[in-house]
């Protein structure tokens, strides 16, 4: 039998994951996937809330709305940050987190 | 239909957890990005276990199609080679083993606490808008997108806008 505690489990092993992407990757691209992976796991334990309290017999909506605007923002922030990343690769030739330690060069 | 088979329960979120430890630890920024595919798609896959299949679906057209092609026309477009071997700073690696350690002390702390955590699925019994007693997740996320989230959906668009115009900005040749 599933139960909430499993999906919460899954949704905290995942965002478990992303983090310990971004603490131990040097890669800044690998660093950004693992944000969205992040991301990801918000929105499974979003979604396992809302089918297990149900709203009138119906899964509570409210937290697919909310789902479906992260998925929007961070389509948006994926298209922003790349491009920053291109921008970088551009001035500096590198991606790695440890080349770039000054704002101003 | 309100019935979840553990079996393809925790298959599914073993692919996604595997291949999200394989998004971390493969050398090739390709391979990353494809495994990142593949544990996105299982993610869906509990999404549509969970009755959402709206966001299951966009989940995979938005995050497996959109956003991972993306990334890959980015990591092509620099034409990174797999990264060589650097030596990880030793306070990195400790601090990094620790906080991962802590978070999911602080899990299996949380899970054992949560309210109603060990209910199964409770049976979906309501009658939506369509009236027809089957489930219409669609329909009844448009309703309360347009008639609650109204505002919100508005500046959501004026969002892509001023990134859409920020992304042509930023990769531009020169910034005057």
């Amino acid at each position: 039998m599933v139960t909430l505690n499993d999906y919460l489990l899954a949704s905290g092993l995942l965002f478990t994951i992303g983090f310990a992407g971004v603490l131990l990757r040097r890669n800044i691209i690998i660093i950004f996937m693992c944000l969205e992976m992040m991301l990801n796991a918000a929105n499974l334990s979003l979604v396992a809330f809302s089918r297990f309290n149900l709203v009138n017999g119906l899964p509570n909506y409210n937290a697919q709305v909310f789902v479906f605007f992260i998925i929007t923002v961070a389509a948006a922030e994926v298209a922003v940050g790349l491009a920053i990343i291109v921008a970088l690769f551009r001035s500096r030739q590198t991606t790695h987190v440890e080349d770039v330690s000054r704002l101003k060069f | 239909m309100n019935y979840v088979s553990p079996f393809l329960f925790w298959a599914f979120t073993g692919l996604m957890l595997g291949f999200a430890l394989a998004v971390v630890f493969n050398r090739n920024p390709v391979a990353s990005a494809l495994s990142l595919v593949v544990s996105f798609i299982g993610l869906a896959a509990l999404f549509v276990q969970l009755d959402a299949f709206f966001i299951g679906s966009i989940q995979i057209l938005v995050y497996a199609g959109a956003v991972m092609v993306l990334f890959l026309f980015i990591i092509m477009l620099l034409d990174l080679k797999a990264e060589q071997r650097r030596r990880l700073n030793p306070f990195t690696a400790i601090g990094g083993a620790a906080v991962i350690l802590s978070f999911i002390a602080e899990l299996i702390t949380v899970l054992r606490h949560v309210p109603g955590g060990n209910n199964p699925l409770p049976a979906l019994s309501g009658r939506g808008l369509s009236g027809q007693g089957s489930i219409d997740d669609v329909r009844e996320i448009g309703f309360t997108l347009f008639s609650h989230y109204n505002f919100p959906l508005q500046v959501v668009g004026v969002l892509i806008l001023v990134s859409t115009i920020g992304v042509i900005i930023l990769s531009k040749r020169e910034l005057k």
